[in-house]
């Protein structure tokens, strides 16, 4: 007989023991670790979720912060260049109105310099212009010139103005009937003659001439008395002239002079011969 | 020449004995609880853990994973039952390695003893999860014509599962045996290896074989499998 039934029973009940052992030492225990490790491992995989959705959140929250520096740097770098901008112009005008300033400074400084040369330049002019004349003059200057000199200067008295002759009559008599007639050379004894002459016929009286030379007259004669001076030489000439120039450019100098008053103040040599002093 | 370890009779008393097949039924539940204790003695539940920790992790999950497909969702619940079943038959096949060694799967005495288990935990099972009248009503389906049918049909597969295993342990031992008189040398080896292979494959049609009839009695049958539950 194969099958031994007192066997199959012990064999069952080992069986059912050997189930029991292996539930009681086997499965569970490693059912059990694994269930623990799988649970850990979701542990970690929630908090790896978490985390992950935190750093999702995190990050969002870092973008939108971002956006809006970066709209804050927009605005605040677009105000910047508006303000930037209108210190850029604000400066650019002030530099506009201190380069006008001194340009404006420099141009007058420039203008003085150049009216201070021409004023230089024109009083030099003259004063060589008038040296020349007087060198010219004074070379010219002789005998028959101081005879010629000493015609003219008779002619003068002849036509001399009444009023004239009242005033110079009065002077003589202060003098006492004396006057002193200079001439930058010696007149001829004949020209002096009629000289004395003619004075005594024009203020009808016995007048006592002194004659003198004076070289400083370069070319004239001259009559003095009592402070009164009847005169025609040159050097009244070139004065008249000397002070008629003068006088125009003083006005040139002075820029709210009109253009006009140029043409008027032309130097022209005195007519008049003879003017009380 | 011995057809079964039930005729090495080491202890004899009337009708109690202790013969081999009980010796070795013992030695093997002896290894398997030790080795047990043993492993499962420094668990680890992280991530680190030894080799034979992970050997049996993957022996019990492969297990339940096999229980799983057989269409037991619950297969904790059955475990202990189904995966004792292929881890005793599995050791017994290859402790035949062992010199002076007898699988006690080779007597038919311990293969009528698992499939009668089977026998009663199908039903036991099977009313469990759907009471008695709903198990018992099982066997009058779909006609009541069918009941003496699904009575044979229980004994018949009952019977059908303790005398394969026996015949295909048995005329392992058996081959062996008559190989190692007339070749004696590289032959055996050969055989034992298709023997170890063998009892592989018988340690997992009876475990499945198992799930699947436990699986028909709860009605939780899928289409493919019972058909490949047929001997």
């Amino acid at each position: 007989m194969l099958i031994d039934w007192f066997t199959v029973g012990a064999q069952a009940l080992n069986f059912l023991v050997l189930v029991w052992l292996m539930k009681r030492f086997l499965y569970q225990p490693i059912l059990h670790a694994i269930d623990g490790r799988e649970k850990r491992i979701a542990a970690k995989l929630a908090d790896a979720a978490a985390k992950e959705s935190e750093a999702k959140s995190e990050r969002d929250k870092f973008v939108q912060k971002n956006d809006e520096f970066d709209q804050q740097r927009a605005a605040l770098l677009t105000k910047a260049s508006e303000e930037a901008q209108t210190e850029r112009q604000r400066l650019f005008d002030e530099a506009r109105q201190a380069a006008d300033a001194l340009s404006a400074k420099r141009q007058e400084t420039l203008l003085g310099d150049a009216r201070k040369l021409s004023k230089t330049i024109s009083r030099k002019t003259r004063e060589e212009v008038f040296a020349i004349a007087r060198k010219v003059l004074t070379d010219l200057a002789g005998a028959s010139l101081d005879e010629r000199i000493g015609d003219i200067f008779i002619d003068r008295l002849r036509a001399l103005s009444d009023e004239a002759k009242v005033v110079f009559a009065k002077a003589l008599k202060t003098a006492s009937g004396q006057a002193l007639l200079r001439s930058a050379f010696e007149l001829p004894e004949g020209q002096q003659t009629m000289i004395q002459k003619v004075i005594n016929e024009t203020f009808s009286a016995a007048i006592q001439v002194r004659f003198e030379t004076a070289p400083d007259l370069v070319s004239g004669v001259e009559l003095n008395a009592g402070g009164q001076k009847i005169a025609w030489s040159i050097a009244d000439y070139l004065s008249a002239l000397e002070q008629s120039v003068g006088e125009l450019l003083q006005e040139n100098d002075q820029p709210e002079v009109k253009p006009e008053s140029k043409a008027k103040s032309a130097p022209e040599p005195s007519k008049s011969t003879a003017r009380p002093q | 020449m011995r057809l079964s370890p039930d005729e090495i009779i080491f202890w004899q008393h009337g009708f109690l004995k202790l013969n081999g097949t009980i010796v070795f039924t013992w030695g093997l539940m002896l290894l398997l609880t030790v080795g047990s204790l043993l492993i499962t003695r420094k668990l680890s539940s992280g991530l680190k853990r030894s080799r034979w920790q992970n050997f049996l992790e993957i022996v019990v999950t492969g297990i339940a994973g096999q229980i799983e497909d057989v269409g037991l969702s619950q297969a904790r619940k059955f475990l202990p039952f189904l995966g004792t079943l292929f881890l005793f038959v599995a050791s017994a096949a290859l402790c035949t390695v062992i010199p002076g060694y007898e699988p006690p799967t080779a007597s038919l005495s311990t293969t009528a003893a698992l499939a009668l288990c089977v026998l009663v935990a199908v039903p036991l099972f099977g009313i469990k999860d759907q009471g008695l009248g709903g198990y018992l009503k099982s066997y009058i389906e779909p006609t009541v014509i069918m009941l003496p049918f699904n009575i044979i049909s229980e004994i018949s597969r009952t019977l059908a599962l303790a005398v394969r295993l026996f015949g295909n342990m048995m005329s392992g031992s058996m081959i062996i045996a008559i190989l190692l008189t007339i070749t004696p040398f590289v032959f055996p080896v050969l055989m034992t290896l298709l023997g170890l292979l063998t009892g592989m494959v018988q340690a997992y049609i009876f475990s499945i074989l198992a799930a699947v009839y436990i699986a028909a009695a709860m009605h939780v049958r899928k289409p493919g499998i019972a058909a490949q539950a047929a001997p």
